[in-house]
C-alpha cells in the first residue's frame, strides 16, 4: 500500500506544476497592469533617445544606424528587464503564500520556474515594441518578418535564462532593492562594454577584447544577422550554448539556495 | 496526478498521526525548539499550548518539512519527515500563523491554482474551489481581491485552501488568533467537523479555553520543551478546588512519590515527565500534613513543594513559569465563569 505514495515528483508532475505557477504570474500581471510600466516605456523612450543622440555621431544620419541600434537596443532592454523578475521574485517570496508552495507535495523548482516563465510576457512586450519602434523611426530589417521573429524569440529564450541568474540573487538577497543593486552592477557594464551602441573597432584594445567576448555582443551579432540579413551564423549557436550554459549552471543552484532558506 | 483521493486508505491502521522524538532547532543562541517529543494519535485533536516565543510555530513548521530540524526525528503517518518530504507533503495541510494565501489574487483564483498544484483537473479544481468558498461562507467574496478581506475571511480562506486535498492531518497554527468571538466560535466549528470527517488536528494556541473548547490531548510548551501533556480531563482534574505541586529530588522517585500522593490525597495526579513535577487537586489542606510525613518515611527528598490557586490559567502559568500576557488575563475572565 506504502507504494503508491511516491517521494519525488515525476517529470510530468514538475513540468505542470511549474505551467500552474506560472498561469498564478499571467493572473497576477492582470491584476497589477502596473508593473508593465517598465516594459511599455522603456522600450519607447531608450530607441527614441540613443537612436537620434548617437545615430548621427556612429553611421552618419539616423537611418544607417536603425539596423545597428535597433538590435543592440533590443538586447539591452529586455535583458534589463530580466532584473524585474529577481526583484519581484524577491518580493513574493517575502510573502505568506511561499510558506504554502513549500508544504505542498509539488515540485521545489516549480515556484521559481514559473515565476520566470511568466515573465517571458514581460519580454514579449518589451521585443515587440522595440521593433515596432524602429519599424515606425524607418527601420525595414532585410531579413524578413519571419528572420525579425526568429530573432525576438532568440532574445526572449536568452533573457529567460539570464533571469535564472537574477532569480538566484533574489532568492540569495535579503530585500528586494538589494537585489535590484547588485543585478545593475552585474548588467550595466555587461551591456555597455558589448557592441550594442558602437562598434567594437572604435574601441581602446582592452576594452575590444572584453567587448569580444562578452556574450552580449554576441547575442546582439546573432540579433543582428538574423533581422538585417536572415543569416545564421555562429553567434546564434554562441548564443543560445551560453544560454543553456547559464541555465544547467544558475537554476540548480536558485533552487538548491530556495530550498534552504526556509 | 491522483495523489488527492488515494491518501487516506494506505493510513488506515495507522494508530499515530505523528510520533516525534526529541526535536530540536536552533537559531544562533536562542534555543527555539530544546527537544520536544509529542505522539499525537490518528483522529484526534491535539492542543499545543504555550506562551509567545515558546517554539510552537518552529515545531509545526518542523513537522510540515518547512524547516530542518537540527536534531531529533519525527514521522507523519510513519513517513519520515527528513527522508521522506514529498510523502509527508502529500498528508499533511497547513495553516499559517499569517495567512498562507496569495494577496495579489482574488479568492477563487486562490483555491483553483492550489488545486491546480494539488493535482486537480480544470473544471474539477473550478467545483473544488466553489465548495469550499460556499462551504466557509466565502461565496459572495469570491471575485474580490483579497486585499479587502477582513482577517478573519483570510483566515477561512486559508483553512479552505489547507483542506483542498482533504489531508489526513491538518496543522494550524494559532488559528483564532485575533479574530473576534462570533469568527473565533465559526472557526471552532469548522475544526470539530474536520474531525468528525476523519482527520487529524494539531493546533497551536495561547488560549486556554480553545484548548478547552476543542482538544483531546494537550502538551504545554514553554522555552521550547513541553513541560507538561495529558488529557484535557486529566488536566482540570488536577485543577480540582486548589492544586499541590511537588518537585521532587530523584526522578527515579517520580512513580513512588505519584502513588503516595495518590493515595494520600485519594486523588489522580499528573506527572510533566520532564522536570519531575506532580501536580494534584486538593481539597483538604490539612491531609497535606499526612503526605508530607508519608512522604519522609518513604525517604523521598523534595525539591520543591507548593500548593495553588485553582483556576486553569494558573496550573498554566506555574508550569510555564511566564507572566500573565494580555490575551490571556482577558481569557481568564471568560474562564473564570466556567470555573
Amino acid at each position: 500500500m506504502k507504494s503508491q505514495l511516491l517521494n519525488k515528483p515525476s517529470f510530468n508532475q514538475s513540468l505542470r506544476n511549474s505551467l500552474t505557477m506560472a498561469y498564478r504570474g499571467v493572473l497576477k500581471i492582470r491584476r497589477t497592469p502596473e508593473q508593465l510600466f517598465d516594459v511599455t516605456l522603456q522600450p519607447i523612450i531608450f530607441t527614441l533617445m540613443f537612436t537620434y543622440i548617437f545615430g548621427g555621431a556612429i553611421s552618419g544620419n539616423v537611418q544607417n544606424y536603425l539596423p545597428v541600434i535597433i538590435p543592440g537596443i533590443l538586447v539591452q532592454t529586455v535583458i534589463t528587464t530580466s532584473i524585474v523578475t529577481g526583484v519581484q521574485l524577491r518580493e513574493d517570496m517575502d510573502k505568506g503564500v511561499f510558506d504554502r508552495f513549500k508544504s505542498l507535495p509539488i515540485a521545489r523548482i516549480a515556484p521559481l520556474a514559473g515565476a520566470l516563465l511568466a515573465d517571458t510576457i514581460r519580454y514579449t512586450i518589451a521585443t515587440v515594441l522595440t521593433f515596432t519602434m524602429g519599424y515606425i523611426m524607418g527601420y525595414r530589417p532585410e531579413g524578413g518578418l519571419g528572420y525579425v521573429v526568429l530573432a525576438g524569440l532568440l532574445v526572449i529564450v536568452s533573457a529567460w535564462a539570464i533571469s535564472w541568474i537574477f532569480a538566484f540573487f533574489g532568492v540569495i538577497a535579503r530585500t528586494a532593492s538589494s537585489v535590484q543593486g547588485i543585478s545593475m552592477l552585474v548588467l550595466f557594464p555587461l551591456t555597455f562594454l558589448s557592441n550594442a551602441f558602437v562598434p567594437a573597432e572604435t574601441l581602446p584594445n582592452v576594452l575590444q577584447w572584453f567587448v569580444k567576448i562578452n556574450p552580449i555582443s554576441h547575442l546582439v551579432t546573432a540579433v543582428r544577422e538574423l533581422s538585417n540579413s536572415g543569416a545564421i551564423g555562429w553567434d546564434l549557436s554562441a548564443s543560445l550554448i551560453g544560454a543553456a550554459i547559464v541555465v544547467v549552471i544558475f537554476a540548480p543552484l536558485t533552487v538548491r539556495a530556495y530550498m534552504r532558506r526556509t | 496526478m491522483d495523489n488527492v483521493y488515494r491518501m487516506n486508505s494506505p493510513l488506515a491502521n495507522c494508530e499515530w498521526a505523528i510520533e516525534a522524538h526529541g526535536l530540536k532547532k536552533h537559531f544562533g543562541e536562542n534555543r527555539a525548539v530544546d527537544g520536544v517529543d509529542l505522539n499525537v494519535r490518528a483522529g484526534t485533536i491535539y492542543g499545543v499550548l504555550g506562551p509567545n516565543g515558546a517554539g510552537k510555530t518552529t515545531t509545526i513548521r518542523m513537522l510540515a518539512t518547512l524547516l530542518r530540524a537540527d536534531a531529533g526525528s519525527a514521522r507523519i503517518f510513519g513517513y519520515d519527515i527528513v527522508k521522506e518530504p514529498h510523502i509527508v507533503r502529500q498528508l499533511i495541510g497547513v495553516t499559517g500563523q499569517y495567512a498562507s494565501v496569495d494577496e495579489s489574487l482574488s479568492a477563487t483564483e486562490n483555491l483553483i491554482i492550489f488545486s491546480r498544484l494539488l493535482g486537480l483537473g480544470r473544471t474539477e479544481a473550478r467545483n473544488k474551489a466553489a465548495q469550499l468558498l460556499e462551504e466557509f461562507g466565502l461565496s459572495e467574496a469570491a471575485k474580490r481581491p483579497l486585499k479587502n478581506f477582513s482577517g478573519g475571511m483570510r483566515r477561512r480562506l486559508d483553512l479552505a485552501a489547507s483542506l483542498i486535498a482533504q489531508p489526513p492531518l491538518i496543522f494550524l497554527d494559532e488559528p483564532t488568533t485575533g479574530l473576534d468571538p462570533r469568527t473565533r466560535n465559526q472557526m471552532w466549528d469548522t475544526i470539530r467537523r474536520l474531525v468528525d470527517t476523519g482527520s487529524t488536528v494539531l493546533l497551536t494556541t495561547q488560549y486556554l479555553q480553545e484548548v478547552d473548547e476543542l482538544a483531546d490531548r494537550l502538551a504545554v510548551i514553554d522555552y521550547g520543551r513541553v513541560v507538561a501533556e495529558g488529557t484535557v480531563d486529566e488536566l482540570k482534574a488536577s485543577v480540582g478546588t486548589s492544586s499541590l505541586h511537588l518537585n521532587i529530588e530523584n526522578p527515579q522517585q517520580l512513580i513512588v512519590a505519584r502513588e503516595t500522593v495518590e493515595q494520600i490525597l485519594k486523588v489522580k495526579t499528573t506527572v510533566s515527565q520532564d522536570i519531575g513535577k506532580i501536580t494534584a487537586p486538593m481539597s483538604n489542606v490539612d491531609a497535606v500534613t499526612n503526605l508530607l510525613i508519608a512522604l519522609r518515611q518513604k525517604g523521598i527528598q523534595l525539591d520543591e513543594f507548593s500548593v495553588q490557586k485553582p483556576t486553569l490559567d494558573e496550573v498554566f502559568l506555574t508550569i510555564t513559569g511566564e507572566n500573565v500576557p494580555q490575551e490571556l488575563k482577558d481569557s481568564k475572565q471568560l474562564e473564570g465563569e466556567r470555573v
